[in-house]
């Protein structure tokens, strides 16, 4: 057997109020990549943040035993120093800075008081090598996309001789090609006797990557499942550990399904890039939705679904467009105003819910009411009893969880906000809403629920157009899918004849001919 | 009331706990000085314009922590042309007015428009008013007048911005001026109990009855207190009606109405304001034309007070009305803020200052205090609502 490099003997750790690890245990042997699983808030952050020395030693009850010795971290430096290096899901590079000004930020190399540029570069550009990035580390970091980013991150870890590498979420914004790349990379490095800690809500990553999967549930270590087996441990076994039942059915079935006309139908739409106006983001897309209909729009990042659905609603990205807009079958003349989509009855429900869709320092309610004020409003005058009534109402209808409207939308949990979000749009009451990856980051309770929400939705006859970058969940969910690449589309096919691999080939196959 | 209610109430009310400790630290300085009625109405007088530039600042500071750097030397330009208007020229103090107002609307135009569709960041936008200005007054003064000031101001326009209404007697009780403190504190105590009450019927969270009692009480006393002082010194000055009035106003439209809360939304989310349908161009426009027109307002308080235009007029005013918001809990980065909070911000400073002019402090002194206590109380203010958290 071998060596336990790692021991995390009942830790717990309360907050004012909350327990938030209890009696947690977790071993890491040398050389192995370890997952750690649960749902939202779960403790797993909490968890690694006692482990990297941000909670210090004192503020928890327990042992960390790191190569056989007791560890009192005071800082974060103190766990860096013994080569535990902890990479954030939220990418913490300075933009405007090199690459390796990035990697050595903190950590420069070079006298006290005078910076070894030469050094720092070199030895920058050999790490890079080690991630497989042939970028020069002289470049600014906003010049190169996320996926290379995160890649960076990973350089910036190894710089500081990691030997047991954390990392928290790290394909949560790369696309499937980037998050494949990444995951081989961690496989490598394993090869070459890394060890490593992965936390990941992609169920899917976990059981390609890791060795063993220990599961968090409720600030308790539930269980350690081994993953040594011939068969990958499936998805569904892991579930049952986070959710404490087992998951017959990750996507509610829809009763009655009655599609109607086409509602809406875009021809020849084209958008250019805002910035670079000779790139088409969308080129050349025709498509239709009918009326109780989920579509959804599957791609891979970067296909310009985004940007398509973005583009039909008030032209709120690119510029010279072109194409063809009929609602109703009534041609509709195209304006940029997103005010001016919201009165057609179109609402885009945005991928980005803290960036662009949500107002964190305000309530529930105020983000409730946001995109249709005039509905509880005469003369402009707001009615706050009404705004009131609204917010409880969706609180209810969608479960909401929170001790009042009032609250503000940034103390929720990513699954709570994104119901936040849906909230304000159903209040507006669109005919057509376009959903940009509504599950993204959140745990797989709640995601249950926003299909639930999504069902009842279509039910009620709204045309859905479902936007997302998870395979089972586009098959799951859609009654047709639309198959988006290199800002085109490259396919159509009905749920029934869907497979995850015949919309790869086809993507493949689109790729090639391009 | 349970003690820890107690105190979560005292912390979210921190700023208005400084005031009050303020005021009564000034009590016994000035050995009850800063409490004689004329004290009362200086304060107002005196604070006009932080009232009123405060109360543009906060709707500019509103949609993002932008600030208007401009506003005190457009003082100083309005005020030279007003000169020019109302002293050299004779014109009608009407007439004048208007011009001044429609001088302001063109500055706000122009401004709101290079900020809202140029994108100019408004800090630079407004860094040009700020210099250009102050000269350009400064050239009409003395273009117009050997002494490089203007004087005196014609007397119903002194009486319009600087008067009072049913003046009387000082010493006397004002009976007009107690009475309208009377009425404005049963519209306080009514309308508290009737949002209560209309809340309770349709179930909503309202206040306990203890705390509605509490607010009332101490705000109908305030009221009554201040008016009551206002009445002993002559009677109502003309500045607190427009002071009260755009306080007011303001306090609803941001409170209560749907362009109110797209300049909150723009601050605290651009881009969710925009994708909700917001026309957040259109309200960082508002914002400036609404600053300008507010400076010119301002310009005709503060020079029917100094009752002539000169250089100096207007200096710092800009600084004056952004420490007004922000030790009245106005966030830098947008998004957050009242009126009412910049209100108590305004008076706690112009509090210090009469209290400090009161005993006579060296006015370098002032400065040296000034700085120091309202770093104090924004980092007591910011402490306390981390605690409350």
């Amino acid at each position: 057997m071998a060596k336990i490099l790692l021991e995390m003997k009942n830790i717990t750790k309360t907050f004012p109020g909350v327990k938030a690890l209890d009696n947690v245990n977790l071993q890491v042997e040398e050389g192995e990549i370890h997952a750690l699983v649960g749902e939202n808030g779960a403790g797993k952050s909490t968890l690694m943040n006692v482990l990297s020395g941000i909670y210090p030693y004192g503020t928890y009850e327990g042992d960390i035993i790191y190569n056989g010795q007791v560890c009192k971290f005071s800082t974060i430096k103190d766990s860096e120093k013994l080569g535990i290096v902890i990479i954030h899901q939220e990418l913490a590079l300075v933009p405007e800075m090199t690459i390796g000004e990035n990697m050595y930020l903190g950590n420069e190399c070079g006298h006290k008081y005078a910076i070894n540029w030469n050094k720092t570069y070199s030895e920058a550009d050999k790490y890079l090598k080690m991630v497989g990035l042939e970028e020069s580390s002289k470049i600014q970091v906003k010049t190169i996309g996320t996926g290379k980013q995160q890649l960076v991150e990973i350089a910036k870890a190894l710089a500081k001789q990691a030997k047991l590498l954390i990392l928290d979420e790290p394909t949560s914004s790369l696309n499937e090609e980037d998050s494949r790349a990444l995951l081989d990379l961690m496989l490598s490095f394993k090869k070459q006797g890394m060890t490593m800690i992965i936390i990941s809500h992609k169920l899917n990553e976990v059981s390609y990557v890791a060795d063993k999967i220990t599961v968090i549930r409720d600030g308790t270590t539930i269980e350690t499942i081994d993953n040594h087996g011939k068969e990958p441990v499936s998805e569904e076994r892991i579930i049952k550990g986070m959710v404490g039942r087992e998951i017959t059915n990750r996507f509610p079935k829809r009763e009655g399904v009655q599609v109607g006309d086409i509602e809406m139908e875009i021809s020849h739409w084209t958008v250019h890039h805002p910035l670079y106006p000779e790139r088409k983001v969308v080129d050349d897309v025709s498509m239709y939705v009918r009326k109780g209909e989920v579509v959804g729009i599957y791609g891979l990042m970067g296909a310009g679904r985004t940007e398509l659905a973005m583009s039909i609603f008030g032209q709120s990205y690119g510029t010279n467009f072109s194409g063809e807009l009929k609602l109703n079958g009534q041609h509709v003349k195209l304006r940029k105003s997103e005010a001016d989509a919201i009165r057609h009855k179109i609402a885009y429900v945005t991928e980005d819910r803290k960036g662009n869709g949500l107002v964190l320092s305000q309530s529930i309610k105020v983000n409730t009411s946001l995109a249709n004020l005039d509905a509880i409003s005469s003369h402009t005058v707001i009615d706050g009893d009404k705004e009131y009534a609204v917010a409880e109402e969706y609180r209810d209808k969608l479960k909401i969880k929170t001790p009042s409207v009032e609250q503000l939308v940034g103390n929720l949990s990513g699954g709570n906000q994104q119901k936040v979000l849906l909230a304000k749009w159903m209040f507006a009451e669109p005919d057509i809403l376009l959903l940009d990856e509504p599950t993204r980051g959140i745990d797989v309770g709640a995601k249950y629920e926003i299909y639930c929400i999504i069902n009842d939705l279509a039910a009620a006859g709204k045309c859905v157009v479902l936007i997302s970058s998870e395979l089972p969940e586009v098959l799951g969910m859609s009654d047709r899918i639309y198959i988006m690449n290199e800002a085109k589309i490259v396919g159509e096919m009905k749920a029934e004849d869907a497979t995850q691999e015949n919309i790869m080939q086809v993507i493949l196959r689109s790729g090639r001919g391009a | 009331m349970d003690l820890r209610s107690f105190l979560t109430s005292l912390k979210k009310n921190a700023m208005l706990i400084v005031l009050v400790l303020v005021y009564l630290f000034f009590m016994i300085l000035t050995q009850g000085g800063i409490f004689s009625p004329s004290s009362f109405t200086e304060l107002i007088n005196q604070n006009a314009y932080v009232y009123i530039l405060g109360t543009g600042m906060l709707m500019c500071m509103l949609t993002g922590g932008n600030i208007d750097l401009s506003c005190g030397a457009f003082v100083c330009l309005l005020g030279a042309i007003g000169g020019v208007l109302m002293i050299v020229r004779g014109m009608g103090t009407g007439v004048s007015i208007l011009l001044l107002i429609l001088i302001g609307i063109v500055y706000g135009c122009g401004l709101g428009y290079l900020i809202a569709y140029v994108h100019i960041p408004p800090w630079i936008a407004t860094l040009a008013g700020f210099l250009a200005f102050r000269g350009l007054g400064t050239s009409i003064l003395t273009a117009n007048s050997k002494t490089g000031s203007l004087a005196p101001f014609p007397v119903s326009f002194q009486n319009l911005f600087y008067g009072r209404i049913f003046p009387s007697e000082k010493g006397v009780l004002n009976i007009p001026c107690f009475v309208f403190g009377l009425l404005a504190a049963a519209a306080v105590v009514l309308i508290i109990f009737r949002t209560r009450s209309s809340r309770l019927a349709k179930g909503y969270e309202a206040d306990t009855i203890k705390s509605a009692a509490i607010k009332s009480g101490l705000g109908s006393a305030v009221i009554i207190l201040v008016m009551t002082k206002l009445a002993m010194d002559g009677g109502i000055p003309t500045t607190l009606l427009w002071v009260a009035g755009i306080v007011l106003i303001y306090s609803f439209i941001t409170s209560k109405t749907t362009v109110g809360r797209h300049f909150y939304v723009v601050g605290g989310n651009m881009e969710a304001a925009r994708l909700s349908g917001v026309n957040t161009r259109r309200i960082m426009f508002l914002a400036y034309l609404n600053m300008a027109i507010l400076t010119s307002i301002a310009t005709m308080s503060v020079i029917a007070r100094s009752q002539s235009a000169y250089a100096d007029i207007g200096k710092n005013f800009e600084m004056d009305a952004i420490s007004a918001c922000v030790v009245g809990g106005v966030s830098a980065s947008g998004g957050a803020g009242t009126v009412l909070g910049m209100v108590i911000g305004a008076t706690l400073i112009g509090v210090i200052n009469l209290g400090m002019s009161l005993i006579s402090l060296d006015a370098n002194y002032q400065r040296v205090i000034k700085g120091f206590v309202l770093l104090a109380a924004v980092v007591f203010d910011i402490l306390s609502k981390k605690r409350a958290k």
